[in-house]
């Protein structure tokens, strides 16, 4: 069972407020990492909307996760402006290495990865996002390198 | 002595962070005071050092951490000595040689100093419009001839105009920040580079239309710009450029920023409208347009990031001004993103009718990879990839209509000859599949049909049935789409298939449609 507590102060601040739902479960997200199933009912109850409304918005984003991530995420952007830098080619090693993208969480390397689209680092591609910090002009030996350096 | 280095998140990306931390140890004993300014654009040249002396600002790049040591040396009469040294910023021909209108600000000091952009003559095209009527502004931005850059170039004077004429109790301006598109990166240089721009565009917008409340609908991949909006929106309420009674014009304005979740959709307008609702993404039959009945149904002015900057330009120098940029019903500055496989990446401001092979001349500096120039595909996922032969096309939005190209948002991706057409005609329908709000089927499905069909032409299954259903699909999801998503995919499908030469003929006409089993 989640927190109810930290869950309850994230409804409170966006409760009365129009538009409520997408702000709501970014907070809710980074309370708990991700969108407990748990909390939905809550959600639409405080929303006065249906659960269904709010598992269909949660399942729209890609944003918005239903189970927790790898202590580490990696998005590689696999968008043009990256592929015409070599994107394709820091696909493939990273599917080489961990499989197809997206991965299953939680792996033996503590890693998740999944494609993104379009960092706006588009003149310095290819881009990744590690960690939460963004890294441009990411070749496979650079990526490699970075990964080991995580802890 | 002033040292500047970028918090801009190309130049943050290519380690600007460490250089101002390896600049920050030495900052005593150079007496020096670091300055986190916003880029200028010129990401080629990222992270970009500037020192500022008594006759000016000279710059380093791109500069790394193993330089610094060197560029302390050097500090502070032997700066020609560096290996990396580029002389006075201003004089750096990719950057003198601009017009910059919307950007001229950006790079020149703390994005959210009040003080840097006041001196810099912001406000002051709000202050201007504390003076008019609405409808006054109104005409003044018609008269501009300004259209939408958020890639759809709608005159924003006629979308005003609806608004302000259409009477209700709340009205709103939605500030479309969610530049999903590959390639194009001006609205986030302008969001983290100069913030207060924004801002003040969207309080004459407000005042324009009578408009009390503001949302910038902003990318959730974008949060350095979401960093710096939320500062400057702080700033500009307690300076009392947000809130009640405006520079004492009457009028009250208020904005906040909604952060999307990764959905590409919700660029487009009305899919943008249902999320600001807190609903999925989908996008929304038109009309009723959102001038009319928009967000929670009542009038709304949806504006790009540039459009809304653009209007601080037209209030303070007059839409005589702006006016005389551009060409044929291109009017302003449009901001080219020099972006992909670019020796020269960066952003480009130029009056709209430059051509497309001018900029690449005078900026472009061929490839990174330094093979030669083979596809360029301008306007985003869903604009055409252009073989050399259509480069020399004007800049302006009839102009590129007429060689089946898209302006868009000004986003320009270049691709060396390595590339492979059949997979980036592929990845098209495949991005639109991944990206369909799931509205209408053409889109939905259409899509992930037309890269499966694009797979077997690629392994030579039946090419000439499958060329044939893969224009019949195209012909579908253009015709029977409701947003730009499902309806331009086949723009760079198309353009992939007939403007570049992979071995795949064109279908054989003479094959009836009945042989397509």
């Amino acid at each position: 069972m989640f927190d109810v507590e930290r869950l309850n102060t994230c409804i409170s601040v966006w409760k009365d407020r129009p538009g409520a739902l997408l702000p709501l479960l970014h907070d809710v997200q980074s309370a708990f990492g991700f969108i407990p199933p748990d909390a939905l009912r809550p959600i639409a109850k405080a929303l006065n909307i249906s659960r269904a409304e709010v598992h269909g918005v949660v399942s729209f984003y890609e944003d918005f996760k239903t189970e927790g991530v790898a202590k580490h995420l990696l998005k590689v952007c696999c968008a043009e402006a990256c592929q015409a830098t070599g994107s394709r080619d820091l696909q493939q090693f990273v599917e080489d290495r961990f499989g197809e993208m997206p991965t299953k969480n939680q792996d033996k390397e503590g890693i998740s990865i999944e494609a993104a689209y379009c960092f706006g680092n588009c003149a310095s591609g290819p881009t990744i996002e590690l960690a939460g910090r963004m890294i441009g002009r990411v070749t496979p030996s650079k990526l490699s390198r970075l990964l080991d350096d995580l802890d | 002595m002033k040292i500047f280095i970028p918090k801009d998140t190309s130049a943050v990306a290519l380690d600007a962070d460490d250089v101002a931390q390896a600049l920050s140890r030495a900052q005593h004993a150079l007496e020096a005071e670091i300055c986190r300014n916003g880029s200028r654009g010129a990401f080629w040249l990222e992270p970009l050092v500037e020192v500022e002396l008594a006759a000016g600002r000279y710059a380093f790049g791109p500069i790394g951490v193993e330089d610094v040591p060197e560029l302390l040396e050097c500090l502070p009469d032997r700066l020609e000595d560096h290996p990396k040294y580029l002389g006075l910023t201003e004089d750096i021909p990719w950057l003198a040689n601009q017009e910059r209108v919307t950007f001229a600000r950006a790079g020149l000091g703390d994005p959210v100093c009040m003080h840097t952009y006041t001196k810099l003559s912001g406000f002051s095209g709000l202050e201007k419009s504390a003076t008019l009527t609405s409808q006054e502004i109104v005409t003044q931005v018609l008269e501009s001839g300004l259209r939408g850059r958020g890639g759809a170039a709608f005159p924003t004077g006629i979308k005003w105009q609806t608004v302000l004429d259409t009477p209700a109790d709340q009205k709103y301006i939605v500030c479309n920040a969610d530049e999903g598109d590959s390639g194009t990166f001006a609205d986030r240089l302008l969001m983290e580079a100069d913030p207060f721009q924004l801002i003040e565009g969207m309080v004459i917008a407000g005042a324009a239309v009578g408009a009390t409340l503001g949302y910038i609908y902003l990318r959730s991949e974008y949060p350095l710009a979401y960093r710096q909006l939320s500062l400057a929106l702080d700033i500009a309420r307690r300076e009392g450029y947000l809130g009640e009674n405006i520079l004492n014009s009457g009028r009250d304005f208020e904005i906040e920023i909604r952060l999307g979740a990764g959905a590409y959709i919700c660029g487009e307008e009305t899919s943008l409208l249902s999320s600001l609702e807190g609903r999925r993404g989908l996008v929304r039959a038109k009309p009723p347009l959102p001038a009319k009945e928009g967000l929670f149904g009542k009038p709304t002015v949806v504006n790009n990031v540039l459009t809304l900057a653009a209007v601080t330009t037209i209030m303070s120098q007059g839409s005589q001004y702006y006016a005389s940029l551009g060409a044929g019903r291109s009017l302003g500055t449009l901001t080219v993103q020099l972006a992909g496989n670019v020796a020269r990446g960066g952003l480009v401001e130029v009056p709209f009718g430059v051509k497309l092979s001018d900029v690449l001349k005078d900026y472009a500096g061929g490839t990174f990879s330094g093979r030669p120039m083979y596809a360029i595909q301008v306007g985003g996922p869903l604009g055409a990839y252009l073989d050399s032969t259509r480069w020399d096309t004007p800049m302006e939005y009839e102009e590129f209509a007429k060689v089946g190209g898209m302006l868009g948002h000004g986003g320009v991706v270049i691709f060396d000859d390595s590339a492979d057409m059949l997979a980036q005609a592929s990845f098209a329908m495949e991005f639109c599949a991944h990206e369909s709000c799931g509205k209408c089927t053409p889109c939905r499905i259409g899509a992930v049909r037309g890269a499966e069909v694009i797979d077997k032409i690629r392994k030579g299954d039946r090419v000439n049935e499958n060329l044939i259903l893969l224009e019949d699909l195209c012909e579908t999801m253009e015709s029977g789409s409701l947003c730009a998503m499902g309806g331009l995919t086949p723009g760079p499908v198309r353009s992939a298939f007939k403007n570049f030469d992979f071995g795949v003929k064109g279908p054989d006409k003479s094959l009836s449609r009945e042989g397509i089993s």
